[in-house]
């Protein structure tokens, strides 16, 4: 097989386990669809001043597209890789002529398609059940935005699977690295709940800025096309220290 | 390249260190085309380091290693397409039945097996369509020595293929890979059964503390084929050593057997020896009571070689 065709072949089987795995299409699929319809329900059609009164539920849309992307992406990666590392499958694919690339690709690349159908699916519902524009201004913004989140995030899934022990510990150091930037990058609240010290804490992690770069192609309040260049630079960087770390540290062999 | 085309495995004064601690202490190894090579020796003994290096997952601290006219530690992906692996531990991915795992693999080579053929030869065939996180643990091995077949391979490597089974899914895995001999394969096998070593090998190293501390084929392992014949008997009361024709030998006594002590003969021409006890015994209608002869086994010869104290 020539070289993409070993990913090609790498990704459709990745594919085929992500839909059969129960756990991934719970946490990575289900997950996300049943925050949003929570707190959207809940809070929607309260508006927020801060940002022009615009509605709630249009808050949520791109901060549920956030958690749905870094969830599909950093969370499944840390955690399936680490499986796959435990469990001898990764030691055991290097001693196959899969290229480690190849095999990169195909996870990376089932990272990517299900944060695409995750994108499309949280914009759909939000437009047919909560009433939220579809922003076709800013769609290449989006696109754009989708694109560097899920790189950066791919590639801190790969950073962090370094630094898991064992496979009981994947979940739980997962949750510990993530929940807690949900709740302070304004992706659970509102932000204009928040306060500003914690919102510029916040500022020096990713999560935030790939929430604001989404915000900013949905807020009806945008004139331009929403490219947000300053929060993507942000985001490309953290991406590129994520590619860093993981050629440095991310580990084929056991470690137990 | 090395002088014989041959030689498949070629390792000279190999070894690895972890720090202060030297797990391979110096080996030399020439494995031939179609060998099945055991590789003997108790948990710690530098098994699992010796493999992990001819495989290319460990650097070695010192020594030469080829492997398939190459070095491991640099060898690529032309290489991994002639070698076979199966770890001493792996899960494969639990939700693919065995046919999809066989079929993922199968596209990671050029010139694959067959994978419907391969199942088969492993005897999976009624379980293909069974996902693999559903199979018994003889099974799933049956899955990994399929999965190290499924690119065709000139080597194989089978690190432990059998520790934890029960002994009918063991007596299975052996069946397999004693196949593997009729495919023509090199097999490097490391165990800690001296049964299985018997069983599949043509050849056997005994490795003990990182060091080879004999080789050879099973039956002449550690001087078997030369060493004593031991011939035990127990004689009617009354009658003591004594008594024996002179043609028998040097008899010892052991005390303890069902009634009475036992004798004990040891000696290196046990026919001229069975044949002057037994005329004597005919002769005198004396019952030769729990009559038995027998050479150490290969049990004997690897408690031996790797129960030496240090001192």
């Amino acid at each position: 097989m020539s070289a993409p065709a070993l990913a090609l072949h790498q990704f459709r089987f990745d594919q085929r386990v992500f839909w059969r795995s129960p756990a991934s299409v719970f946490f990575t699929v289900m997950l996300p669809l049943i925050f949003l319809f929570i707190f959207t329900g809940l809070f929607g059609d309260e508006t927020i001043d801060e940002y022009g009164g615009i509605k709630v539920s249009t808050y949520y849309v791109p901060g549920i597209i956030t958690l749905a992307v870094v969830s599909a992406t950093m969370q499944s990666l840390a955690i399936n890789l680490t499986e796959a590392r435990e469990s001898g499958r990764l030691k055991r694919i290097r001693s196959t002529p899969l290229p480690a690339w190849a095999f990169v690709a195909g996870r990376v690349g089932n990272a990517f398609l299900i944060s695409v159908l995750m994108t499309v699916l949280v914009t759909l519902i939000g437009h047919f059940f909560f009433d939220v524009a579809i922003p076709t201004r800013t769609i290449p913004a989006l696109l754009l935005t989708l694109v560097v989140g899920a790189f950066t995030f791919s590639c801190l899934g790969f950073a962090l699977t370094a630094a898991i022990p064992s496979q009981e510990a994947a979940p739980p150091i997962a949750n510990v690295t993530l929940l807690p930037l949900y709740f302070l990058s304004g992706v659970f609240i509102p932000d204009n709940q928040i306060p500003d010290g914690v919102l510029h804490f916040a500022d020096v992690f990713p999560v935030r800025h790939f929430f604001l770069a989404f915000f900013e192609g949905f807020d009806p309040n945008t004139t331009g096309a929403g490219f947000a260049w300053g929060h993507l630079a942000v985001l490309a960087l953290w991406g590129a220290i994520g590619l860093l770390l993981a050629a440095r540290y991310f580990r084929w062999a056991p470690r137990r | 390249m090395t002088a014989a085309g041959d030689t498949v495995i070629e390792v000279r004064g190999l070894h690895k260190a972890y720090g202060e601690f030297e797990a391979v202490r110096g080996i030399d190894l020439a494995i031939a085309r179609g060998e099945v090579f055991a590789f003997l020796g108790p948990n710690g003994a530098g098994k699992t380091t010796t493999v992990e290096v001819l495989e290319g997952y460990r650097q070695r601290s010192a020594g030469e290693v080829s492997v398939l006219g190459a070095d491991p530690a640099e060898a690529g992906r032309a290489w991994r397409q002639r070698i076979g692996i199966v770890l001493q531990e792996c899960r494969m991915e639990p939700v693919l039945t065995v046919r999809e795992t066989m079929s993922l693999y199968a596209g990671y080579y050029s010139r694959p097996r067959e994978v419907a053929e391969t199942i088969e030869l492993v005897g999976l065939t009624a379980s293909a369509d069974v996902r693999a996180g559903d199979l018994s643990g003889g099974q799933r091995r049956r899955l990994d020595v399929a999965l190290a077949l499924i690119g065709d391979p000139e080597l194989l490597f089978l690190d432990e293929p059998t520790t934890g089974f029960d002994p009918s899914a063991r007596r299975q895995a052996w069946e397999v890979i004693a196949s593997l001999r009729e495919l023509g394969k090199t097999v490097f096998l490391t165990t800690h059964y001296m049964e299985e070593a018997q069983y599949l090998a043509d050849r056997v190293a005994i490795i003990r503390a990182g060091e080879i501390v004999a080789e050879g084929r099973p039956s002449q392992l550690g001087g078997r084929a030369d060493a004593a014949t031991t011939i035990r008997f127990g004689l009617p009361d009354g009658l003591g050593p004594g008594d024996l024709p002179a043609a028998v030998g040097e008899v010892a006594i052991r005390p303890g057997g069902a009634g009475g002590a036992t004798l004990e003969v040891a000696t290196t021409a046990p026919i001229p020896a069975l044949n002057a006890l037994t005329a004597w015994a005919l002769e005198r209608g004396i019952e030769l009571r729990g009559l038995e002869v027998s050479r150490p086994t290969l049990e004997d010869v690897y408690l031996e070689l790797t129960q030496e104290s240090a001192g």
